[in-house]
């Protein structure tokens, strides 16, 4: 049976997306993306160049495999984040947009009051809206019910490399969630993408942890299959954890046999 | 011709409170710089261990003690700042509008009492300008000019920011320091970034080298970021020209302390620092205190791991083989192919320099040096929305 994953009106083999930020080249880039298997990567509008004189960003892409996820980053506020997106789309750009409005510059922690106000008139507009959000239960609820296609809350801070720091909260997201929900930031380790994949999430999106990577590529494929192997567990129904040990031959097994 | 009068905004004494300046003239520098003379070993080993620091740490990193783990503090940068910056760096160019100046410091090429071709360039040919170095790759320029608010008016700023800013994705201010009303007008046409340095914190340098004209106000000029920050500026650069104090750890607390302030008062701010050190101009003004490349080294390193998340630019006045190697350890923009005179790109005449670069290769070869060095020279990385 495949396992294939919705999102919107479209159909992902890989739950492996990446971020193009941090890369030492384009090639490194490239390679990664190869490597990972990704069928979706998020690109920041700012950085991209129609007129560059040399390569852009988005040529180092193979765009009939990969879906080109634009992201609003650099947007303060919901305006701003709007008319990026808005700008994307005169450009050409698939109407599929990572809304992301991080106010303050160091963190880049969403801004979940004027995420939502985005994504509102964004859905309303046309666009299939993945908001990066704080890994709040009820937010999640609210951008689900203004129609974005996934939601895509913080595992800890962005770039941070700490793992599920959320974890409460996104096992209540997940739970909870009728649209795909994808863990977004400070995935620092393969390990940490099979945590993810195993409490529940539909996919991740990684950047840091690969392209800082003294071996980008290599790194792309370590997530590739941590990502496929938390799945699997998932899917294969994981034992319950228990904080008291459990005997392989119980203690009262005889009295059946009575 | 007939002068015009020239209105002054008026200057209250002393900075606004509830800013960052007033902030760092709240701080004991005096107690900081104490720490950083009396620093042992054994304070660095504590400050390298740290995983967050704060100020007093920055005087410790700043010490004669930890110049002896110099490659410690810069293998350390140099793992921060991949890791919050990515391999990449953003590169820029000036784009000099104007060498007239009113103001008399002694260090300065531009300054009032120099015999030198002065020019001006309108808009038009400030937008020619523009047009070679958007042709070179460039996306961010940083517009810089004297100091003469007849000559380099706000509505002249404004006009040619308003010229560029159709070409230019992103565009930085580095001229004389406005009132907040201007920086607003200078958001509105386009400007993204502001650039103040305070040349050195150091009251009674900055009154020594800064003998006539506006710029003798130090709280006024120390105010200015906070004024374009509550403008709506999204970029803040500071900046100590080091070499000018004669103590440049004094200047460099004093930088950091202020950089933290900035980042406190104005969070959605991005802020960056710079460190050029005095290069050879017109006036012939001799350092006061040479900061030697250790030294540069020690305080870039010891900015980044403090200030893990602080941009650190860095120009031309650098000589090539030393800023390819800073740039593992911190930097995370810079100029290239700079030209200091006005009309220098596209029109070059005998308009005299602000000072000489250091690095004359071409924005091309500097890029292909980062790309050789593993890392991803950024043209372009703002978009207007």
């Amino acid at each position: 049976m495949s396992d294939d994953l919705r999102i919107a009106d479209r159909t992902f083999t890989s739950r492996l997306f990446l971020g193009t930020g941090k890369f030492p080249s384009n090639a490194a880039m490239r390679e990664a993306a190869e490597a990972s298997g990704t069928e979706m990567v998020t690109v920041a509008l700012r950085r991209v160049d129609p007129n560059a004189t040399g390569e852009d960003i988005l040529d180092a892409l193979d765009t009939d495999r990969i879906l080109l996820l634009t992201n609003t980053s650099g947007a303060m506020d919901a305006g701003e984040a709007v008319r990026l997106a808005k700008l994307a789309r005169a450009a050409g750009y698939p109407t599929w947009i990572k809304l992301e409005i991080t106010p303050e510059p160091r963190h880049l922690l969403p801004d979940p009051v004027e995420t939502l106000k985005a994504a509102e008139t964004l859905c309303a507009d046309g666009f299939t809206v993945l908001p990066y959000c704080p890994a709040d239960p009820i937010l999640c609820k609210r951008l689900e019910e203004v129609g974005c296609a996934a939601v895509m809350p913080l595992g800890s801070w962005i770039g941070s490399n700490q793992g599920l720091r959320t974890r409460g909260a996104l096992e209540l997201i997940v739970e909870q969630s009728t649209v795909p929900v994808v863990v977004d930031a400070g995935l620092g380790a393969p390990s940490h993408a099979a945590d993810a994949m195993e409490l529940g999430a539909d996919a991740v999106l990684v950047n840091t942890a690969i392209a800082t990577a003294g071996n980008p590529a290599a790194m792309a494929r370590a997530f590739k299959l941590a990502v496929e192997a938390g799945r699997a567990g998932r899917l294969a129904g994981l034992p319950a954890t228990s904080s008291s040990a459990s005997a392989s031959s119980p203690l009262t097994g005889f009295l059946a046999k009575t | 011709m007939t002068a015009t009068p020239v209105q002054l905004e008026s200057r209250p004494d002393g900075v606004p409170p509830d800013t960052a300046a007033a902030d760092l003239l709240a701080t004991d520098l005096v107690m900081l710089r104490d720490v950083a003379r009396a620093a042992t070993s054994r304070d660095v080993e504590r400050a390298l261990a740290m995983e967050r620091r704060g100020l007093h740490e920055l005087a410790v990193l700043l010490s004669p003690a930890a110049a002896d783990r110099l490659e410690d503090m810069a293998q350390a940068a140099h793992r921060i700042t991949v890791h919050r910056f990515g391999r990449a760096v953003r590169l820029f160019a000036p784009l000099y509008l104007s060498n007239e100046c009113v103001s008399v410091c002694t260090y300065c090429g531009f300054s009032a009492g120099n015999e030198i071709v002065r020019r001006t360039l309108t808009p038009a040919e400030a937008r020619v300008e523009a047009e070679v170095l958007v042709e070179r790759g460039f996306r961010h320029v940083l517009l810089v000019a004297g100091e003469h608010a007849r000559i380099v008016s706000k509505d002249y700023l404004v006009e040619c920011v308003e010229a560029l800013a159709p070409i230019v994705p992103e565009l930085s201010l580095e001229v004389q320091v406005w009132d907040e009303a201007t920086y607003r007008r200078l958001v509105d046409a386009g400007c993204d970034g502001l650039v103040v340095y305070q040349e050195t914190y150091d009251p009674t340098t900055y009154a020594e080298v800064h003998r006539k004209g506006k710029k003798r106000n130090y709280d006024w000029r120390l105010a200015a970021p906070d004024r374009g920050a509550a403008a709506g500026m999204r970029r803040l650069g500071i900046g100590a020209l080091l070499g000018l104090h004669d103590d440049w750890r004094a200047d460099a607390l004093a930088l950091g302390t202020h950089a933290r302030a900035l980042i406190r008062r104005w969070w959605r701010c991005e802020v960056a620092v710079a460190v050029p050190r005095l290069r050879p101009a017109a006036g012939g003004f001799e350092p006061a205190d040479p900061v030697s490349d250790a030294d540069l080294v020690q305080l870039i390193c010891a900015l980044r791991l403090v200030m893990p998340d602080v941009g650190v630019s860095l120009s031309t006045r650098e000589p090539p083989a030393l800023r390819d190697a800073l740039l593992r350890l911190g930097v995370t923009s810079m100029s290239a192919g700079s030209h200091t005179e006005p009309g220098g790109y596209a029109a070059p005449t005998d308009a005299e320099p602000q000072f000489a670069v250091g690095d004359e290769r071409s924005p091309a070869e500097v890029a292909a040096v980062l790309r050789a060095a593993g890392y991803d020279p950024v043209w372009k990385d703002w978009q207007r929305s």
